[in-house]
């Protein structure tokens, strides 16, 4: 059952990463690629009805942490509490930067606006990336727990490492430019004109940054957690996911240049399923693991609620997800076509 | 103050009583949204429709408001109050990921349908997304009411051997008897919201003189529901709501009431002060044998007083706890009188003249704002010294590996954030309502 519940959990929140993922990268290059204010609105439109369904994903992955794992949403939480804090405020920033520029006809606060919306964005990505290093790092965990994680200590990888290593910011660095990539792409198949073109130029340069960061990533993890490594050979299945990535990675060179624009974003989904699946399955059974003592970890195992909450639980999962699918699909197949500035209501 | 209890509560206080100012709004409003949305395609008449266009802007701001603060509240379980996450989480997670999976994809998908799909939909699709968004709304609300109801009266869990809750019976968990008062109580205040928002903002535009159709529908809508949601906040909803504390929480009700003697005949307070030190309310103004009878049913029952139990099972404060109380009571019964006369003055056809009346209703929006707030801290604080009531102390219940000065320091950064915030979205729902309904944009 708690294999079951870490793949769930894992799931919902590749699907995030996917999902918010392209909205943070529209953020990322929206001051880049959008110069006008009609061309920005027009990439506001693109995100419009869907960002704040995408960041779901991430509240309800949280729910199901907290429902199946209670020890781990309570030590993981509790030990990152000043980085979370800091995503939170982001993510609040970037929220209201979205909806009060489309009620504010300033051109200042237009301005102002959309360079929160982007700083916000630029720095999630980055944040999302190191934790997802930190998971595979470790972190001091002792007998009591995680107490407060700095946010850096020397910046290397050791027994007691800060939040922020040259490792773990490599990972963010890693993640901000697949991103962006990704951002790039969507914009590429939603979007016409110059944002379309701009999209287009710079996804072609991200990508390529993508793939030098991409080995840099994965020579730089095979020395601070050769396990992983171990881990996803022991484990044929897991392979899946890293054959994903690579598909992944070469749709979203090859199709953008045969013009079929919905193909290349969808491989830059599943290069980003394959990434984050690739990363949790090589973790698998950690949730968190120990620098100190392996002992200490905190795995699917030993931190799994009880059989039969876990049960019905499961039960509704599996209608919510269903339903979930359902309205989703519409939405996105109601939305589907270009945007142009005045697509929205608010925009 | 050395392991920072006092900020984790703060913290936590102040993030959800800012945050709760937005769903009041939103769900009520979601329910008017829809029945301006079947008004309009039932009379075929158009300004019904830009009525529900108008209100659903200013709901996309609640909502994004709501969203970015609700965001902050699910993660402080676990930031801040680990402890309380690591020995309940199996059984309160239940809903919380619930509310996840049911409730939010389901109002966030229909609220960019509804805002962005008018077009695409047409009138009947368009209303059937305002449905879907008041169905998540509303569940969404139901699911944190059981995780509060839990905590409230806890039922369906065993404690395990592992010193951690877990789920017995999800059924029990899930219809808790005090998760449904406690609902339908709170539903109600969340129309009382909404009602009186709408009809300020008729009353505003008739003030002004200005978009005299959607005016007197947002009069009418307003004070129509605005009537029936005060009589229901008192009664069934609010006598159920004391019934179920007087039942389980009996130490809470004698603080709510100031009431420090027992014995049958317990007398209301109307108004006074209570003075703990001393035991006993100053200059009060009583009314015989009433708390009897809202307790009991029958004048002569005996009510608890705060004597009876030991003070380590107050509630921690018991002074802001009965002024919350009685200013909630005190406002719910000003809500009927102000809804009862306008309602009279509608049916009369004399409300959009009576401009006293009118600024009555313009002005009296913060109040359910007011009410409400009070209504939760009257649950939350009367709950104290407990976090789950009879399981878990709010003392043992914080993070403790988390550094206090961290704890200040965020809580700064909140109140900071959140005024700027707060001054912005008003800023931005006056300008609104100064554009009126007419105009897109």
């Amino acid at each position: 059952m708690e294999a079951v519940w870490f793949a769930i959990v894992s799931a919902m929140l590749a699907v995030y990463a996917v999902l918010d993922g392209f909205d943070f990268g529209v953020g990322v290059i929206h001051r880049l690629v959008a110069r006008t204010d009609e061309e920005r609105r027009t990439v506001l439109a693109a995100i419009g009805p869907v960002w704040d369904g995408n960041e779901v994903w991430l509240i309800a992955a949280g729910g199901l942490l907290f429902m199946a794992f209670p020890r781990v949403y309570a030590t993981a939480f509790s030990g990152f509490y000043m980085a979370l804090m800091i995503v939170l405020w982001l993510l609040i920033l970037r929220g209201v930067a979205i909806e009060f520029r489309s009620h504010q006809d300033h051109p200042l606060w237009r301005e102002f606006w959309d360079t929160v919306f982007s700083l916000a964005s630029v720095l999630l990505a980055v944040v999302f990336g190191t934790t997802l290093g930190n998971l595979v790092r470790g972190v001091p965990l002792g007998k009591d727990g995680l107490p407060g994680m700095p946010l850096f200590t020397n910046f290397r990888p050791g027994r007691e490492p800060g939040i922020l290593d040259w490792y773990t910011g490599l990972a963010g660095l890693f993640t901000l430019v697949a991103l962006a990539g990704h951002g790039a792409l969507y914009l590429v198949w939603r979007t016409t004109g110059p944002v379309r073109e701009r999209s287009l130029a710079f996804a072609r340069t991200a990508w390529k940054a993508v793939i030098v960061l991409w080995i840099a990533a994965t020579a730089a993890t095979a020395w601070v957690q050769p396990d992983a490594f171990f881990n996803l050979v022991a484990r044929p299945w897991a392979l899946v996911f890293v054959a994903l990535s690579v598909a992944g990675i070469w749709g979203a060179f090859r199709f953008p240049r045969r013009g079929q624009e919905l193909a290349a974003f969808l491989s830059s989904c599943v290069f980003l399923l394959g990434m984050v699946a690739t990363a949790l399955a090589g973790n698998y059974p950690f949730w968190l693991r120990s620098t100190l003592d392996p002992s200490y970890s905190l795995t699917a195992a030993n931190t799994a609620s009880a059989r039969y909450g876990m049960g019905v639980a499961l039960a509704w999962w599996a209608v919510g997800i269903a339903l979930t699918a359902g309205y989703l699909t519409y939405l996105f197949r109601s939305m589907r076509g270009k945007v142009g500035a005045d697509s929205g209501a608010g925009y | 103050m050395s392991d920072g209890l006092i900020w984790h509560r703060i913290q936590f206080a102040f993030s959800i009583t800012f945050h709760y100012l937005f769903p009041q709004l939103t769900m009520g409003l979601a329910l008017l949204i829809v029945l301006f949305k079947s008004l309009a395609l039932r009379l075929r008449d158009e300004s019904y429709n830009e009525v529900a266009r108008f209100w659903g802007r200013i709901f996309a701001l609640n909502f994004a408001m709501g969203v970015v603060t609700g965001i902050p509240l699910e993660f402080q379980f676990g930031t801040n109050w680990s402890r309380f996450s690591r020995f309940s989480g199996e059984v309160i997670g239940q809903t919380l990921a619930m509310e996840g999976v049911f409730a939010f994809f389901l109002e966030s998908t229909f609220l960019g349908l509804f805002l962005f799909g008018e077009r695409r939909l047409g009138p009947r699709g368009h209303l059937a997304a305002a449905v879907a968004l008041a169905l998540g709304s509303w569940l969404s609300g139901y699911f944190i009411i059981v995780a509060n109801a839990f905590m409230q009266h806890p039922v369906g869990y065993r404690l395990g051997e592992d010193g951690v809750l877990h789920l017995e019976s999800f059924s029990a968990f899930i219809f808790n008897r005090w998760a449904l008062w406690q609902y339908a109580h709170n539903m109600a205040a969340s129309l009382v919201t909404a009602s009186f928002a709408v009809a300020a903002v008729g009353a505003y535009w008739s003030l002004m003189g200005s978009h005299a159709r959607h005016a007197a529908i947002c009069l009418r809508a307003g004070v129509v529901a605005g009537l029936a949601s005060s009589i229901l906040i008192s009664f069934p909803t609010g006598d159920g709501q004391g019934k179920m504390v007087t039942k389980h929480q009996p130490v809470t009700l004698a603080a709510m009431e100031g009431l420090f003697d027992s014995g049958p005949d317990a007398e209301l307070a109307i108004i006074g002060q209570p003075n703990v030190a001393a035991r006993r309310l100053e200059n009060p103004i009583v009314v015989p044998g009433l708390l009897s009878f809202l307790a009991y049913g029958t004048f002569g029952s005996t009510v608890h007083g705060l004597n009876d139990f030991p003070a380590r099972e107050w509630p921690a404060n018991v002074e802001l706890l009965y002024y919350s109380y009685h200013i909630m009571v005190g406002l719910g019964t000003l809500f009927i009188l102000v809804m009862g006369i306008s309602a009279v003055l509608l049916r009369r056809d004399r409300l959009a003249r009576t401009r006293p009346m009118l600024w009555v209703l313009m002005l009296a929006f913060p109040f359910p704002y007011i009410a409400t707030t009070a209504g939760w801290w009257t649950a939350e604080m009367g709950r104290q010294p407990w976090i789950i009531h009879g399981l878990m102390r709010t003392a043992n219940a914080h993070s403790q590996l988390v550094n206090p000065g961290d704890v200040v320091f965020t809580t700064l950064g909140f109140a900071g954030l959140y005024l700027l915030l707060g001054m912005l979205f008003v800023v931005h729902v006056l300008k609104e309502i100064d554009r009126g309904p007419a105009a897109s944009h």
